[in-house]
């Protein structure tokens, strides 16, 4: 046997053992499990998915904006302008969501009056994902050549002219990978609002296990519901970087 | 045409690239800009086209100023036509995009009426059915005619060509020297910057020499080929003519 083969086969070994063993825990959990106790509450499963869904909609929508903006503004004629997008991107990439959710939701948000915690939640959320997806946009506005700015100066482009003909359409093939696989985080890091008592997917499987007391069977539908979302959103993504890669 | 600079300098750092030209440049329609490299041939052309502001210095054309400030040079550059070495295109859009673009988003004209002329053009310079194919999908000649055609189709005052060969081989070189000359036969006016001499020779009204940032030497294609002046002329046509 090669050395190849022999990892191969300890490999194998190891994966068959730990299957069975969770086939063993599974049937032996089984005998206790309550899935009709869950069953009964279906609705509020139902519920807290579809809820997660438009939120992270929304978020996705309004941090694309709040990227856009904040990618301008890095290239704004105004030091003021760029100084803030940068101040911005900084600030949020650099602490995390949960303690931005923290001071946000219980600082900031309380101290202008913003009682909607759905609205609130919605608007934290693309402000955390919104720096990050201002770093991909400005990356892609980045990777413009020279020549390209030069070619729409000779012709007579406006500034604005310039981005909407040249710059967007092409930055958009560098962009669209990496913004398909952050509408999964946000998705993912959506879960977080149930601190904040919105009544979101992860906040209606804890309510299920505390009327239930039942766990797995609470957070198992949990998971499976998440990636029900993420994966054809990450296969989306996979798709979208194949394609442009092909065309380059 | 003709232009008149008046002690332009153009800088870049502490290196003096065009170094206070005074000169009188005047040509029905063609000018040859000659020069050994680095000689600053393409800043000139760059500065004629507004691209390039010189520091110091004024420059006009056929008596008109050329404009400083970004909003009356953008007027100034959507009235010329550019075409550079290479990478003129814009590699999303297709052939025909590429040449409509200026005629309907700075020259106003309507969709229906910018696809006829830019098609037109496609056909005059042996495009026709290659209008659909993006840059990547263009032979290298064949996308310099495109960015011939974009810089034809908006009726420039002035068409700029600068060494629109050089990243060719023998064959495209052909074909893009062909619709050049054609350019002049129709009588459009233009300044070509070019490492072809031969070509260079036979289409030139005037020749222009620019060497150390200085235009050392003007005069018809005849006279500065047969017999330069200057003795800079003289070693670099000797040394460019000898192979
Ligand atoms: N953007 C720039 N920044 C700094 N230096 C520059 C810049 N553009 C040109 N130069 C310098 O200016 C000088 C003249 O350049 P230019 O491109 O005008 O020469 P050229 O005559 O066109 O040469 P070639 O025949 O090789 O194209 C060169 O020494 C070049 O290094
Ligand atoms: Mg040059």
């Amino acid at each position: 046997m090669t050395r190849h083969q022999t990892i191969n086969a300890v490999i194998s070994v190891l994966l068959a053992g730990l299957l069975l063993a969770t086939a063993c825990f599974a049937i032996f959990q089984a005998l206790s499990w309550n899935w009709s106790g869950v069953w009964a509450y279906r609705q509020v499963f139902w519920q807290g998915w579809v809820n997660t869904i438009w939120i992270s909609l929304a978020a996705l929508a309004l941090s694309v904006l709040l990227g856009l903006l904040a990618a301008l503004g890095r290239r704004a004629r105004y030091p003021a302008l760029r100084w803030l997008s940068a101040g911005y991107v900084e600030l949020i990439r650099g602490t995390p969501l949960l303690v931005q959710l923290l001071i946000l939701f219980y600082v900031v948000a309380d101290a202008v009056g913003l009682q909607n915690r759905y609205l609130a939640g919605i608007l934290i959320l693309s402000i955390f994902s919104g720096a990050y997806i201002a770093e991909m946009i400005r990356g892609g506005i980045e990777s413009i050549g020279k020549s390209q700015l030069e070619s729409a100066r000779a012709i007579g482009l406006t500034r604005w002219q310039t981005y909407r003909h040249v710059i967007f359409p092409q930055a958009m093939r560098h962009v669209l990978p990496p913004l398909a696989g952050q509408a999964a985080s946000i998705i993912k890091d959506s879960s977080l609002l149930s601190i904040l008592g919105i009544e979101e997917f992860t906040l209606a499987a804890q309510q299920v296990n505390s009327a239930t007391y039942s766990t797995l069977e609470s957070y198992l539908p949990l998971a499976v519901g998440y990636l029900a979302l993420t994966l054809p959103v990450s296969l989306l993504a996979r798709r979208l970087e194949d394609k442009f890669r092909y065309e380059t | 045409m003709k232009l008149e600079f008046d002690a332009v300098t153009k800088r870049y750092g502490d290196h003096t690239v065009l170094d206070a030209i005074t000169a009188q440049l005047e040509f029905p329609h063609v000018l040859a800009l000659l020069g050994p490299s680095g000689g600053g041939k393409s800043t000139l052309l760059r500065v004629i086209g507004g691209l390039e502001s010189p520091e110091t210095g004024s420059l006009t054309i056929d008596g008109q100023r050329v404009p400083t400030g970004e909003k009356p040079l953008r007027t100034f550059r959507s009235n010329i036509g550019t075409v550079f070495q290479s990478w003129n295109l814009f590699p999303h859009l297709d052939a025909l995009a590429n040449i409509m673009l200026p005629l309907t988003a700075v020259h106003g004209l309507a969709a229906e009426a910018a696809r006829d002329r830019s098609l037109e053009l496609l056909e005059r310079l042996h495009l026709t059915g290659h209008g659909h194919k993006r840059p990547a999908e263009l032979s290298g000649g064949q996308r310099q005619r495109v960015a011939i055609a974009r810089a034809v189709a908006i009726h420039p005052r002035l068409l700029l060509l600068d060494e629109p060969t050089s990243a060719l081989d023998p064959e495209m070189t052909a074909e893009v020297l062909e619709v050049i000359a054609d350019l002049k036969s129709e009588g459009r006016t233009f300044i070509l910057v070019t490492h072809a001499m031969n070509f260079a020779r036979s289409i030139a009204d005037q020749v222009a020499f620019l060497a150390d940032g200085r235009i050392v030497e003007q005069g018809s294609g005849q006279a500065f080929f047969s017999a330069p002046q200057s003795e800079t002329a003289q070693r670099f046509l000797a040394k460019v003519l000898k192979y």
